[in-house]
């Protein structure tokens, strides 16, 4: 293929990324981000994880190393298999605090310290420049292949070759600066490039299973075939020795890519910050292993493919190239061309994009702001700093990626950097997932391990890997690269987690762990003033940072919120918190912490503070808890006053009914008194007759005389004044004396009596004729309503320890209905038949009265069958009631 | 709003144990990645690795799959379950008032597994 089409066709693929990217960016500045808000192009930006080392380098590295390979793709997936608790809390919590970076992450855990976040921004740029460089270099190396291929291209030397990684820095410098940092958003989110790299995505996995599909069904003989030729080739002796996996590379070599897909900058940024929310986990937690999945099934066929195929010199990281060109398949390698190219652009532009967001934000930024300490300063416009801050730290970033790769021509060395740069990467870590899970964690601690991690990388890992030092010397059998991961991610962890044991972090650190760990949303500490003297100043540095509309129109939006109109809210903790956390999306938290508290005249939080936030919180839980318990007592009350009211309402009906029957009861004797003592005038009367009417109106006069005995006696008891007369008595003869008493009423009825006089001869201490008194009105009431046939009483007495003598005297008549059971023992009750009760129904409220007076009660029982009474008596009678009684009286 | 009962009713267990699953997987997955290597090296370095280890990784996306999907139903139903609860439940009898109370303790001591 000659050289001019190539590079046609790459500079027709390079426009159609540029108009994705910009016309994606026109759909979500019109808010149509429906489809670019899409989990299947979240999953597919995550594809940039497989950059341009795992495009070309996987089918060298399988063809070197066997299987080891697949520890690369192998890592991630581990990790995915926990995205529904571990990566949606992460992505939670991240954009809860609006993360724009992994450095701003832990800086914001560990007490929005910047010194932290510039440090692990130090690792990034240090890890990120030979991998970007690397990226290069397979894009210029994959020129070459093509430029040497065709003869008919003189013109394309050695110099122009050089030039070529030079040219693609410079393009992808422009995309990244043109889409990355089109403007300062408080979310951090472009569309734009992750709508491109989603596409570049599919160009990639296209290629590499269009070559996967040649290589078995149209060099190989299928799988089976593909099998074959793996176990033969494992044969040969340098195979044998190399392919066989070592258990100590195996296992480091998983858990660096597995903290790599945590920690690459370029991979946060695509996963946690470009994340709309935690949701879109759900599918990318199966769909991006299936994506490295694909990518990685056909590397062993074709590292196989190519050594039987391809000449003995041949170059294994670049068979993905070679071998359909050297088949003629140019239409193939073509694509295939495109896919490697696809890697590694996206794979820059990401990279760069988050590189550069944490050099602005996190060194840059804060120098800025320190060398302008003074007031006159403020009215600058900082959005404009901070996008050009970027623009410069994407240049920088693109061109010390290049001057490495044009300083290290020609060496091997690159090749090595993807793993460098993992496990640099990777020494974020154990401060990243302790920050998350472990509230004790500390700033300290934080230092303590990554310093460490550090140091050791940059010692044993880093330096060796372009030349300088010399390996680990180590005991035989033993991989020193291994021994060196491991002993940099060992004692990274044991100092972090010693270091942060023995420290004592800073209130607003614990503030933060508390958020990060629980996931909650943070609370800013309320010291500020809540006048609006300071919004004004707020709003001046916002608009500073947002530009004017935007920074309106979120204080017209919070204003609102608290129920104010105009631009100016109370500086509630609330809105200071959301305040803080949309300028930290733009510029970090750090920064936006510290400038917030420069604007409020920089007071510290306090340990006081954070018990007085804790303070707030637990008010506002046992306020809530206080009117829920007020509630339920409320429902109580309420419930009894109905209840009470029920019965008020039912006593005046019955007051009402018993002053006619009162008037009535009265009137009736009165009347035959009146009219006999007329007739008594008559002098025409006989003897007989005159004693006859004279011992009618002694009977009536008696009637009257008890009736009104009754009240008084009833008023008697119920104002306390009654007086015992306390004596031994035997409830047997009692009961005896009552029932015979009680047989005068309605002696024509004949009552079965039902007794068990073994257990009657109790000795009892009580006023014997008060009790006799309510056992004859209990057992009268009985013969008087008892409606059975064949009547039947029974009575049972028993001693109980704990509540005294109980006597039950139970019916079998029809009951009184459970409507009225309360009713019966008021005064005045009676139940609904006066003529054949023939009373004034004080009986048993009397009764009532008398119980209370001997320290027991009688209460009604119900579902007994017929008509039952319990008397319940005290083995004493209450002490001093005598006493009291008789000097009242 | 209901305060955390002690039991949970049908959906809301369900979901619980799905979510120990979903805990145990990674776990379970790194064993399988990783022991074969340490024990028979030799066994899964060749043609044998490649079919162990591609069908054990087809075998944990599907599994992810199945689980996440199994996850999302199960939020479903319980968010379901739990409005009907609130839909059934009009007024929460008087009696029942100091549970809830002892309810809320319980879960915030939860919260909080290392109070600073």
């Amino acid at each position: 293929m000659p050289f001019e089409t190539l590079l046609a066709i790459c500079l027709a693929y390079v426009v159609l990324m540029f108009v994705v990217a910009f016309a994606a960016d026109r759909a979500a500045a019109r808010g149509h981000v429906r489809w670019l808000d899409h989990p299947l192009v979240y999953t597919l930006s995550l594809s940039v994880y497989c950059s341009a080392w795992t495009f070309y380098g996987a089918v060298g590295y399988a063809s070197r190393s066997g299987l080891e390979f697949l520890t690369i793709y192998l890592g991630p997936t581990l990790v995915f298999t926990g995205a529904w608790w571990g990566l949606r809390r992460l992505v939670r919590v991240a954009r809860m605090h609006h993360v724009t970076s992994v450095a701003d992450l832990v800086s914001a855990r560990f007490g929005k310290s910047n010194r932290l976040a510039a440090l692990v921004t130090l690792i990034a740029i240090i890890a990120s420049t030979p991998y970007i460089a690397l990226q290069l270099k397979s894009v210029s190396l994959s020129f070459e292949v093509f430029a040497t291929d065709t003869p008919a291209a003189p013109i394309i030397n050695g110099a122009t070759l050089g030039g070529t990684a030079g040219w693609v820095a410079a393009g992808l410098a422009l995309f990244t600066i043109l889409f990355g940092t089109r403007n300062l958003a408080a979310d951090e989110r472009h569309h734009g490039v992750v709508t491109a790299i989603a596409l570049e995505a599919v160009v990639k996995l296209l290629a590499f299973l269009a070559l996967g599909v040649f290589v078995v069904w149209g060099l190989a003989d299928g799988p089976a075939d593909i099998m074959a030729r793996i176990a033969r080739a494992a044969e040969a002796p340098e195979n044998a020795e190399g392919w066989l996996l070592r258990a100590d590379r195996w296992t480091v070599l998983n858990i660096v890519a597995a903290a790599a897909i945590l920690t690459l900058p370029r991979m946060f940024q695509v996963m946690v910050v470009e994340a709309a929310d935690e949701e879109r986990l759900t599918i990318a937690g199966w769909a991006f292993p299936a994506y490295l999945f694909a990518m990685s099934l056909f590397v062993m066929p074709i590292a196989v493919m190519g050594r039987e195929l391809l000449p003995a010199g041949a170059n294994p990281d670049l068979y993905v190239l070679t071998l359909p060109a050297s088949q003629g398949q140019d239409m193939l390698a073509m694509l295939v061309f495109l896919g490697g190219f696809s890697a590694a652009t996206s794979m820059v532009v990401v990279c760069a994009i988050a590189v550069a967001t944490m050099v602005s934000n996190h060194w840059l930024v804060p120098l800025w702001l320190a060398m302008r300490k003074t007031p006159g300063g403020e009215t600058t416009d900082l959005r404009g700093f901070v996008l050009n801050a970027r623009r410069l730290a994407i240049l920088a970033v693109m061109a010390a990626g290049w001057v490495y790769h044009q300083a290290s021509e020609g060496s091997a060395a690159l090749a090595a950097m993807g793993l460098v740069a993992f496990v640099g990467m990777a020494q974020v870590l154990p401060a990243m997932i302790g920050g998350l899970l472990w509230r004790g964690a500390n700033r300290k601690g934080a230092y303590a391990g990554i310093g460490t991690g550090f140091v050791l990388w940059m010692a044993l890992i880093f330096l060796p890997s372009i030349g300088l030092g010399g390996d680990l010397p180590v005991a035989a059998g033993m991989d020193p690269w291994a021994l060196a991961v491991f002993l940099s991610l060992s004692a990274n962890t044991l100092a972090f987690i010693a270091v942060s044991i023995f420290g004592f972090p800073d209130p607003v650190e614990r503030l933060q762990g508390l958020s990060f760990v629980s996931a909650i949303e943070p609370i800013r500490h309320s010291r500020m003033t809540r006048s609006d003297d300071r919004a004004e100043p707020l709003l001046a540095m916002a608009r500073r940072v947002w530009g004017p509309e935007e920074a309106l129109r979120f204080f017209q939006a919070e204003a609102r919120a608290q129920g104010k109109s105009g631009y100016l809210p109370d500086l509630t903790p609330r809105f200071l918190t959301r305040l803080e956390r949309r300028l930290g999306g733009s510029i970090g938290s750090a920064t936006a912490h510290a400038m917030i508290d420069r604007v409020a005249g920089g007071i510290a939080l306090t340990v006081s503070d954070l018990l007085q936030v804790a303070d707030e919180a637990q008010r506002a839980k046992e306020e809530t808890q206080r009117l829920e318990n007020a509630r339920a007592e409320l429902a109580v009350t309420a419930r009894r006053l109905r209840e009470a009211n029920d019965k008020l309402t039912a006593l005046s009906v019955q007051k009402d009914a018993f002053l006619s029957q009162i008037s009535h009861e009265l009137r009736t004797p009165m009347t035959s008194v009146r009219a006999f003592s007329e007739i008594l005038k008559d002098p025409s009367l006989t003897p007989e007759e005159r004693t006859r009417f004279a011992g009618i109106i002694h009977d009536e006069a008696g009637r009257l005389t008890r009736l009104l005995d009754d009240l008084l006696h009833l008023s008697v008891l119920e104002s306390g004044r009654a007086q015992l007369s306390i004596s031994v008595a035997n409830l047997h003869d009692l009961i005896n004396r009552a029932l015979s008493a009680a047989s005068a009423t309605r002696p024509e009825r004949s009552f079965l009596i039902d007794r068990d006089p073994s257990s009657e001869h109790l000795g009892i201490v009580t006023d014997a004729d008060r009790l006799l008194q309510v056992l004859i009105n209990v057992i009268s009431n009985a013969r008087k309503y008892c409606d059975a046939e064949r009547p039947v009483l029974i009575l049972r007495v028993r001693n109980l320890e704990a509540e005294g003598v109980i006597i039950d005297i139970i019916d079998n008549g029809s009951g009184i209905d459970s409507g009225r059971q309360t009713l019966i023992f008021e005064k005045f009750a009676r139940l609904n038949d006066p003529a054949r009760a023939g009373g004034a129904g004080l009986g048993l409220a009397i009764c009532r009265e008398i119980m209370a007076a001997l320290g027991g009660d009688i209460s009604y029982l119900p579902g007994q069958g017929g008509a039952a009474f319990r008397i319940r008596l005290p083995k004493r009678p209450p002490v001093g009631t005598a006493a009291s009684g008789s000097s009242a009286a | 709003m209901p305060d955390k009962p002690l039991f949970l009713e049908r959906a809301s267990f369900h979901r619980r144990r799905l979510g120990d699953a979903a805990r145990v997987l990674p776990v379970l997955s790194a064993l399988l990645v990783l022991l074969p290597v340490w024990w028979a090296p030799a066994l899964v370095s060749f043609a044998g690795g490649v079919l162990w280890f591609f069908l054990l990784w087809a075998g944990l996306i599907l599994a992810v799959w199945a689980l996440h999907r199994a996850l999302l139903r199960a939020e479903a139903a319980t968010i379901r379950a739990s409005e009907a609860v609130a839909a059934g439940q009009s007024h929460p009898g008087t009696g029942a008032q100091s549970h809830p109370a002892q309810g809320d303790a319980r879960r915030n001591a939860g919260d909080s597994p290392d109070a600073l």
